[in-house]
């Protein structure tokens, strides 16, 4: 028999439907993987005995034929969703310690779906950064490595813990938060699927607000089914959440097992294909191209001609927002508070050494972007490209029902590469954070390895709130490409 | 746009952001090569473009202006990192207080 953790969380779902096993027996399973695989500090916080609690709950239930979509399924939650009683620190040191009294909308959802929460992931701080590296609990290890290359990779980032959690087979599925890319990069170097959805279609409600315009909550999985399945319970209209869309919830999971593309547009963004990219992910990209159109798809060139300004868009956006979002830790209602002569001394002396430097950086091109003079030069010159990057998109759904491209531009690198020059690290996000601000669903889905052995994931962007033509596409691919990696020892 | 050392000092002043004096340097260069780099925005004709303020096509509800939530006043101070002063003691949800530093002489 298949060991349980190997099963796919549709897989587990079906076998403790069919009475194969209890949901303690899989949390069981599933908590000695995070036991086993512990160095890779995928978690901040785990929380066994509430798992094994959560999972008996779920078996009474299931025995009182109430059984709900996610029945028994152990997952693992980014440290940036609030969850009820259980340390929620967003991998900062300003909230360390932080017991929320509630529950994020999205992980409420989860659990009244069946699913049990085994842990709280690692991530970038305040979900800042591509490489998990500024956590203030230390890195995630992926578990992935380069063929006769000990050193250890980056999971990417932001949501790296969860990511890594996943390609590491502790959980079957995890929720992610993504920005400007930061679960569909974590799912490329990991080799496993990760969806950000369109933003409004699930709450952020009880998720620790980075930049408000952006954030978007979304699942990882080891399958677009998976995904699928993960995102129909996440997703909704929440009152609390005044951005959370009014629209009813698809079948996302029929859509991932249609994988019906004939006569699909796909559309090849021409400026994506830039300077700096791997050849190997190019190579990628034309092969998933070949895939997708021996399927039955259509494929064709189109333009967007304002990808190239983006990235810099986005880091006056984000960090703009962030300055204002992170201007609530102020060492008086949660979190650290370092004492100080006067207030303001309180304010300056918490906020000094409960931030990291990324986090530090940002607030302060926010709060320079944002000050006298300057708004005008920089926040509102950033919105008026991101209405021209928002209308690139439009025009090109005009005559295509999906995009293919590149999901980042270099495999996993090391722990420690890319750390010297904080732009270099921002570059990781290029094809990401394009449709991020113009607030379009996007898949990574793994597609191949490269040279050294790493996966490598391309991305579908679909139209504003059709995740199902992009699970439809994403699944073809998947079938398509078969890809079978598996990180060795695990 | 290249900042000095002031410059920098008087954004972390702005943004409450105690900063080492050694480190001022350091984040000058920082700043600066970020600036910098935003700066290609300006090769961008904007004119007569409408700033983004919302990427939503769906026009969001409005909904009742009635209280939905409260009486949590215990929760609400739980994680006070000072402490927190209750009004009755014995009720924590009957409010109370955050406390902070001597604002007033």
């Amino acid at each position: 028999m298949t060991a349980l953790t190997d099963l796919t969380l549709a897989e587990l779902a079906a076998a403790m439907a069919r009475k194969d096993a209890s949901a303690v027996e899989v949390v069981d399973a599933h908590l000695k993987k995070l036991d086993e695989h512990r160095a890779l500090n995928a978690f901040i916080t785990e929380t066994p005995d509430k798992a094994r609690e959560m999972a008996k709950a779920s078996d009474a239930r299931r025995a009182k034929g109430e059984a709900g979509l996610l029945e028994g399924v152990p997952l693992a939650i980014k440290d940036l969703f609030c969850t009820d009683g259980v340390q929620t620190t967003a991998a900062s040191h300003i909230l360390e310690g932080f017991v929320p009294p509630y529950e994020s909308t999205v992980t409420a959802n989860l659990w009244k779906a069946g699913a049990v929460m085994v842990g709280k992931t690692n991530l970038d701080e305040f979900a800042m950064g591509s490489s998990n590296m500024t956590s203030y609990f230390g890195g995630v290890e992926n578990p992935w490595k380069r063929k006769g290359d000990n050193r250890k990779l980056v999971p990417g980032g932001s949501s790296g813990g969860s990511a890594a959690a996943v390609a590491a087979y502790m959980v079957p599925g995890s929720t992610g938060t993504d920005t400007g890319g930061s679960i569909r990069q974590p799912a490329s170097f990991c080799g496993i699927v990760g969806l950000k959805p369109t933003y409004g279609r699930c709450s952020r409600w009880g998720v620790v607000a980075f930049a408000s315009s952006l954030d978007q909550p979304g699942p990882f999985a080891r399958t677009v089914e998976d995904t699928a399945l993960l995102l129909q319970a996440m997703a909704g209209h929440d009152p609390k959440d005044s951005t959370s869309a009014p629209l009813a919830v698809p079948d996302f999971a029929a859509a991932a097992r249609n994988p019906a593309v004939k006569g699909l547009k796909v559309g090849i963004p021409k400026e994506y294909r830039v300077d700096g990219t791997s050849a190997e992910i190019v190579a990628l990209w034309d092969k998933g191209v070949e895939m997708l159109k021996a399927a039955g798809a259509e494929p064709i060139e189109v333009s967007l001609p304002h990808t190239k300004y983006a990235l810099p868009a986005y880091y006056i956006v984000a960090p703009a927002e962030c300055s204002s979002n992170l201007a609530r830790y102020d060492g008086v209602r949660y979190g650290l508070r370092v004492p100080g002569k006067d207030l303001v001394e309180l304010y300056e002396n918490t906020r000094g050494a409960g931030f990291g430097k990324e986090v530090r950086r940002r607030i302060m091109i926010g709060t320079y972007v944002l000050s006298a003079g300057y708004y005008d030069a920089y926040y509102k010159k950033a919105q008026q490209v991101r209405a021209l990057i928002a209308r690139d998109f439009r025009q090109a759904f005009e005559k295509c029902d999906v995009l293919l491209t590149p999901t980042a531009p270099t495999a996993a690198f090391a722990a420690g590469e890319k750390m010297d020059d904080p732009v270099t690290m921002y570059l990781n996000d290029m094809f990401t954070i394009p449709a991020s601000m113009a607030g379009l669903p996007g898949i990574s889905v793994p597609v191949g390895l490269d040279k050294d052995g790493l996966p490598l994931g391309l991305q579908l962007i679909g139209r504003s709130f059709d995740e199902e033509t992009v699970l439809r596409a994403a699944a073809a691919l998947e079938s398509a490409a078969g890809f079978k990696g598996r990180p060795a020892g695990y | 746009m290249s900042l000095d050392k002031d410059t920098v000092a008087r954004i972390a002043r702005l943004a409450r952001l105690k900063v080492p004096e050694e480190e001022l340097s350091t984040l000058a260069g920082e700043l600066s090569g970020i600036l910098a780099w935003i700066e290609q925005l300006n090769e961008v004709d904007t004119k007569d473009v409408a700033p983004l303020a919302s990427v939503s096509d769906v026009t969001l509800p409005m909904r009742a202006d009635k209280v939905t939530d409260g009486g949590i006043a215990g929760n609400v101070l739980a994680n006070a990192p000072g402490g927190a002063v209750y009004v009755d003691p014995t009720d924590k949800n009957a409010g109370g207080f955050f406390t902070v530093p001597k604002v007033v002489e």
